[in-house]
C-alpha cells in the first residue's frame, strides 16, 4: 500500500468514499486511502446489484477485511450501471489502487447537483487531521 | 473481546494499559487498538502476512496483557482440584494442563492453563478480562484451604512464539533447551528467572515464554533480528479459530457449561469441582445447544452475532467468526440446537441480512496435515 494520498480530481465525502465526476450525469466511487488502511487487507466486497437505486449518505455496499466489516456509503444518488466484477477475485486491489482499479461502482446521477455537498481533497484532508 | 475489531481501529486512548513492548509496537507501525483494557497491536503489517508467518515459518505474539496467579502451600493441590475442572493430581512436576473455572451452576467463569512449578507451587494464566475477577474468585474459594493465592501478572511480560520453526529458533537465540509440549521449565532469559511453556494458542508448535518485564525489549529485538514475524491479535484470532481453540467472551461464558461447549474432556466431575454436580447433569441429560464448527460456503464472512439458521428457522448463533487466511473461506463457531451439531449438516448464517450456505464441519477447520 502506497502512503495516504487524496487525488486533485476527486470529490470526497466525510464517510471516507470519493466520487469521479463522469459528464454531467455519471460518476464513479470507490473509498479512500484512510478508509482502505483503517480496514486493513480486504478480502470481500460485497455488490449492490446494477439497476439498483441509491441514496446519498446511505449504505449500498460493504466491505470486509479480515477482522472489521465496513458499510461504504453512497457520496451522491443514483442508479447503479456497472459493478467492478474484477474484485470478486481480487478484493485486494482496493487496497492497492484505491483510486483505480479499486474502484467500487459506476452510478447515473439522479441528482447531479449534490457534488455541491461534498469536500474537495484539501477540506477532506483537514476532516482527517481533525479526526 | 474481538467484537471491539468488527469496528474501524480508534486512536488508543491514554487511560488503557500498555505492555511493555509497546515502544516497539509503535515503532514497527503496529496498528494499536484497545483490548480488554489495554493498547494492544492488532496487526503490524497485515493479519495474512502474520497469519502465514506462525503457519509456515515463526510467528510472536507480544500477550502480556494475560493475568498470572501463583498458587502455593501444602493446601495447593486439594484447592486447585477444588476450583479447576481437570484432575489437577495428574499435573506431574513440571507438567501444564488446560481447565475451566466453573461457578456452582456450571458456567464457564475463564478458561485457563495451570502449570504447576513445584511440588506444591502452580501457576495459573488467565484471560486479561478476566484476571481481577478470577483473582477474587479464587480468593474466595481459598478460604479453609493452607494456601496462598497471589497475583503476579506484574512480575512477568509473556511472549507466545509459534509456528514450525519457532522451537528451533527460539532454543539457538536465547540459548534455551526448550521443554516438550504441554511441559514447563524454569530458565534464565536476559539473565533473569523465566518460565517457558510448551503450549500455545495457534495450532502450531511452540513456546510461551513468561519473563522479567525489563528484558522483554531486549528480547523481543533479539528474536525479531533472528527472523521471527511480530503478529498481532489479529492473526492471534484466526489463527485459534481456524483450528477451534475456544475464546472466553466470545464461545465461552458464565452462561454456558462446558459440555455443550464441547469442553467435556477437561472436565472430571469425580474430583468434586465447583459446579461439578451441574456439569455431570450436563452430560447426562445432553443440552439443548452445541458449539459446533462451520464453514462457509462462498461467499460471506460470518460475524459474531450472526443467527444461524436451518430450515429458514432460527437454530443458534455465531460466537466466532472471521475470514480463514488458510481456507480462504469465512470460518467460525456457533451455538446450534444439538440435532444440527453434526459434521456435514447444512445450516445458513443470517450475515446482516444475506442468508450464507454453510456446513457444520468437524475440528480442527484447518488441519495440520494435508
Amino acid at each position: 500500500m502506497a502512503d495516504a494520498h487524496y487525488p486533485d480530481e476527486l470529490l470526497y465525502h466525510d464517510q471516507h468514499d470519493w466520487a469521479r465526476l463522469e459528464g454531467d450525469d455519471h460518476a464513479v466511487f470507490g473509498i479512500t486511502w484512510y478508509a482502505q488502511d483503517s480496514l486493513g487487507e480486504v478480502v470481500f466486497y460485497d455488490p449492490p446489484e446494477v439497476g439498483a437505486t441509491i441514496s446519498k449518505d446511505a449504505s449500498y455496499a460493504e466491505v470486509e477485511s479480515v477482522k472489521a466489516v465496513s458499510d461504504v456509503i453512497a457520496p451522491m444518488s443514483g442508479e447503479i450501471v456497472e459493478v467492478n466484477d474484477s474484485l470478486e477475485d481480487t478484493p485486494e486491489k482496493i487496497n492497492e489502487d484505491p483510486y483505480g482499479d479499486g474502484w467500487l461502482v459506476k452510478v447515473k446521477l439522479t441528482a447531479p447537483e449534490e457534488r455541491g455537498a461534498l469536500l474537495g481533497p484539501d477540506e477532506y484532508r483537514k476532516l482527517l487531521e481533525n479526526s | 473481546m474481538p467484537q471491539l475489531f468488527n469496528t474501524l481501529p480508534r486512536v488508543a486512548d491514554q487511560a488503557l494499559r500498555r505492555t511493555p513492548l509497546y515502544e516497539q509496537h509503535v515503532e514497527l507501525g503496529a496498528k494499536v487498538v484497545p483490548f480488554a483494557g489495554w493498547e494492544m497491536p492488532v496487526t503490524y503489517e497485515g493479519i495474512r502476512e502474520e497469519h502465514a508467518a506462525v503457519r509456515t515459518h515463526a510467528g510472536m505474539f507480544d500477550v502480556s496483557h494475560m493475568g498470572e496467579v501463583e498458587v502455593e502451600g501444602p493446601g495447593a493441590l486439594a484447592f486447585l482440584q477444588r476450583v479447576l475442572s481437570n484432575d489437577v493430581a495428574a499435573i506431574g512436576l513440571g507438567g501444564a494442563q488446560y481447565s475451566c473455572l466453573c461457578n456452582e451452576q456450571g458456567g464457564v467463569l475463564d478458561d485457563l492453563f495451570a502449570y504447576r512449578l513445584g511440588g506444591d507451587r502452580y501457576l495459573i494464566v488467565t484471560n486479561s478480562a478476566n484476571h481481577e475477577a478470577d483473582l477474587a474468585w479464587l480468593g474466595r474459594w481459598s478460604r479453609g484451604f493452607d494456601v496462598a493465592v497471589r497475583d503476579v501478572a506484574e512480575r512477568y511480560a509473556m511472549l507466545a512464539v509459534q509456528g514450525p520453526h519457532a522451537r528451533a529458533i527460539v532454543s539457538r537465540t536465547l540459548g534455551l533447551d526448550l521443554p516438550a509440549r504441554m511441559r514447563v521449565a524454569t530458565a534464565r532469559i536476559g539473565n533473569r528467572p523465566a518460565l517457558v511453556c510448551g503450549t500455545g494458542y495457534t495450532g502450531e508448535d511452540g513456546v510461551e515464554l513468561l519473563i522479567d518485564p525489563e528484558v522483554a525489549p531486549p528480547i523481543w529485538a533479539e528474536l525479531l533480528d533472528a527472523g521471527v514475524v511480530p503478529c498481532g491479535l489479529g492473526a492471534r484470532d484466526t489463527l485459534r479459530l481456524e483450528v477451534c481453540f475456544h475464546l472466553h467472551g466470545n464461545d465461552l461464558s458464565p452462561q454456558r457449561n462446558p459440555i455443550e461447549a464441547g469442553l467435556g474432556w477437561c472436565c472430571k466431575e469425580q474430583t468434586g469441582f465447583v459446579g461439578a454436580e451441574a456439569v455431570a447433569a450436563a452430560r447426562r441429560d445432553g443440552t439443548a445447544e452445541k458449539l459446533a464448527p462451520f464453514e462457509i460456503e462462498g461467499a460471506g464472512i460470518p460475524r459474531q452475532g450472526n443467527p444461524v439458521l436451518a430450515g429458514g428457522e432460527p437454530a443458534g448463533a455465531v460466537t466466532s467468526g472471521t475470514f480463514s487466511p488458510s481456507l480462504e473461506v469465512g470460518i467460525g463457531m456457533a451455538y446450534v440446537r444439538a440435532d444440527l451439531a453434526e459434521p456435514g449438516t447444512a445450516v445458513e448464517i443470517d450475515v446482516r441480512g444475506k442468508h450464507r450456505p454453510a456446513r457444520i464441519a468437524s475440528k480442527p477447520l484447518y488441519p495440520k496435515e494435508k
